[in-house]
């Protein structure tokens, strides 16, 4: 971490920009079950100076004038990177099935699941 | 059902249904979108699966070209843009099917957007707008009816897949159902998927609701989204129940409206045909779209093979074609379209036609004949293997009365199994037409012999006369071992019945 990194980080940094800062305790509430994430209310609390620290650190960024520079989706100087449509070797069932904690023949087993639609 | 449809008639009370689509049509590609592991429908389960697959750590997803070029194709195909620059998302959910907890998608920059298809209906030829069409990657799949637990097969894990999105263009249940079937021959027309109901490789989510005008003011029920439909009867039958129970449920209850209730998720229950509302989620659906850091762009202007299927012409459409095939051959609708139904079998009736085949003729064969051949053998015409010469030289033999329509039923069966051609067989079999007056009489009288019912029918009663005489006709043609030309064969039995009744008389 450089050093103005580590002053960026500082408790009364931090707590100046939590004022006016997007990112409240439900959301990081909503993310975490999104995530399926288990918090205690301390954990939550934690999380949310964490995510601010972390946003108004990124947030820097808008500092920069980006008019007239393209978006970048990824930062590597490629495109295109195709292969053939030729078969390669899968995994047999019981490599794919190793690690799993329940099976029954050769499917996966998992705990029922209730709500019976996808995404 | 009754009180739904008494609602429907509700006077003072117009509606129409609005309609969008969500298709999702399976790429015919050997392998995955992401890897190479083979697609095989009802393999073992999770016995085509790989790291990737599985969405173990570290592992790296590689685009497959075969899939980005279907793509392509059917994108054009429905008048989209092709996108020069298309990127991958990921979008982030839980459910036992989906290891890696999101879905390889497109999110803002799909690769076919804003085009159309023309779906002919009775009204004549309706434009669906096609909103976008992007590739993503299937789910695998689990089996609920087990006791005890949920069983996950990852076979199907990674299936390439167009969704393609409509506008809201579409009108009535009836429309939605053309525009599947449609969209379903230009895909297989195309080689761009198999279009296999059986094997699930296209599902529809139809989304529907209604307008409706009550003393000039307009109310809009609530958007519900109909998930994972796999036939095409289903799309409609559940648009048409959805159309009911909208209506309904906004008769008993004004406030039931757009805007103030929310969108709803129904599934379709084939057994009792209704659409059943899914218990929806605590939260609303938030997919968390990012950019996958693993695949980086499709950008089609700087890939050889992804320009040339680009500026490829767009083939003859299924939809050209049959207009095509009645004014240039003379052929009904029916017909045609028959013959259409499978690529290969309309290229092959094209060449039989350049080979000299008469193209009327030849089409009823291809109809009468050669698909009833194909479906003993359960296989299309052109998967039977008979050169279009001699496919083309026994529609010829028929047209120029060497051979009976249903003599050449015989002949046909023969070229199976042989590499003669047509005329050969037939002499081989006997089946040349006779036009030996003497012996065609002789038949003749036999057939009128043996049917003195039939006959009398032909006397007395003229409502079932035309019926007699062709049961006549096909006894001179049962007696004659199919030798004797049917038409002439009516001509004399008429005569023959005529000389019966002057006697009588």
């Amino acid at each position: 971490m450089t050093e103005d990194c580590a002053s960026f980080f500082s408790r009364k940094r931090l707590e100046d920009r939590l004022v006016d800062t997007p990112i409240d305790e439900s959301q990081v509430r909503h993310v975490a079950q999104l995530a399926r994430l288990k918090l205690s209310d301390d954990e939550i609390r934690q999380h949310t100076v964490d995510l601010v620290a972390i946003l108004g650190y990124v947030e820097q960024l808008s500092e920069l004038n980006t008019d007239g520079i393209a978006e970048t989706t990824h930062p590597l100087p490629l495109c295109n990177v195709l292969r053939d449509d030729e078969p390669q070797p899968s995994l047999t069932p019981d490599q794919a099935l190793a690690n799993a904690p329940q099976k029954r023949d050769t499917f996966f087993g998992v705990p029922k699941v209730l709500n019976q639609e996808g995404g | 059902m009754s009180a739904l449809k008494r609602s429907m008639t509700e006077p003072g009370i117009t509606f129409r249904t609005i309609i969008g689509l969500e298709v999702h049509v399976q790429l015919r590609t050997k392998t995955k979108l992401f890897c190479g592991c083979l697609l095989e429908f009802a393999a073992l389960p999770n016995s085509l699966t790989c790291p990737v697959c599985l969405g173990l750590p570290g592992a790296l997803p590689v685009m497959n070209r075969e899939a980005v070029r279907l793509a392509i194709r059917l994108g054009k195909a429905l008048n989209c843009t092709i996108a020069d620059f298309a990127k991958w998302d990921r979008k982030s959910y839980y459910y036992p099917d989906l290891p890696k907890n999101y879905q390889i998608s497109q999110y803002d920059k799909p690769l076919c957007q804003e085009g159309w298809l023309d779906v002919p209906g009775e009204d004549g030829v309706g434009r669906v707008g096609i909103q976008r069409a992007h590739l993503e990657e299937d789910a695998g799949k689990n089996i609920h009816d087990t006791p005890g637990c949920t069983l996950v097969d990852l076979n199907r894990t990674g299936t390439p897949l167009l969704e393609i999105v409509t506008r809201p263009d579409l009108t009535s249940a009836d429309q939605a159902y053309a525009f599947c079937t449609e969209l379903q021959k230009l895909a297989t027309y195309l080689s761009v998927s198999e279009g296999s109901m059986q094997k699930g490789q296209m599902r529809f989510e139809p989304n529907v609701n209604l307008a409706i005008v009550r003393d000039g003011i307009e109310y809009r029920t609530p958007i519900s989204e109909i998930k994972n439909l796999n036939s095409f009867k289903a799309v409609r039958a559940a648009i048409e129940y959805e159309t009911r129970r909208q209506l309904q449920d906004w008769m008993a209850d004004n406030s039931y409206l757009f805007g103030e209730r929310p969108h709803e998720n129904r599934g379709w229950n084939d057994g009792r045909q209704v659409t059943e509302l899914q218990r929806s989620k605590e939260q609303a659906h938030d997919y968390r779209y990012f950019p996958d850091p693993d695949l980086v762009s499709v950008e089609v202007g700087r890939n050889a093979a992804l320009q040339g299927e680009l500026n490829r012409p767009i083939d003859e459409l299924p939809v050209a074609r049959c207009l095509r095939f009645q004014a240039e051959y003379g052929l009904s609708a029916n017909d045609a379209e028959t013959i259409l139904a499978e690529r290969a079998t309309a290229d092959l009736f094209e060449r039989a036609v350049e080979a000299g085949a008469p193209p009327k003729v030849a089409a009823k064969q291809f109809v009468n004949v050669w698909s009833k051949l194909a479906n003993e053998y359960r296989r299309s015409i052109a998967e039977l293997g008979i050169e279009a010469k001699r496919i083309g030289a026994l529609a010829k033999m028929v047209e120029q009365n060497t051979v009976s329509a249903s003599a050449a039923k015989t002949v046909a069966a023969a070229m199976l199994d042989s590499t003669d051609g047509p005329d050969f067989l037939a002499e081989q079999l006997g089946l040349i037409q006779v036009v030996d007056e003497e012996e065609l009489a002789k038949w003749v009288d036999a057939a009128i012999a043996a049917n003195e019912k039939a006959v009398q029918t032909i006397l007395t009663n003229p409502k079932k006369a035309k019926a007699s005489e062709g049961f006549l006709r096909g006894q001179v043609m049962k007696i004659s071992s199919g030798k004797a030309d049917p038409g002439r064969a009516g001509e004399l039995i008429a005569k023959r019945v005529a000389g019966l009744k002057d006697q009588e008389d």
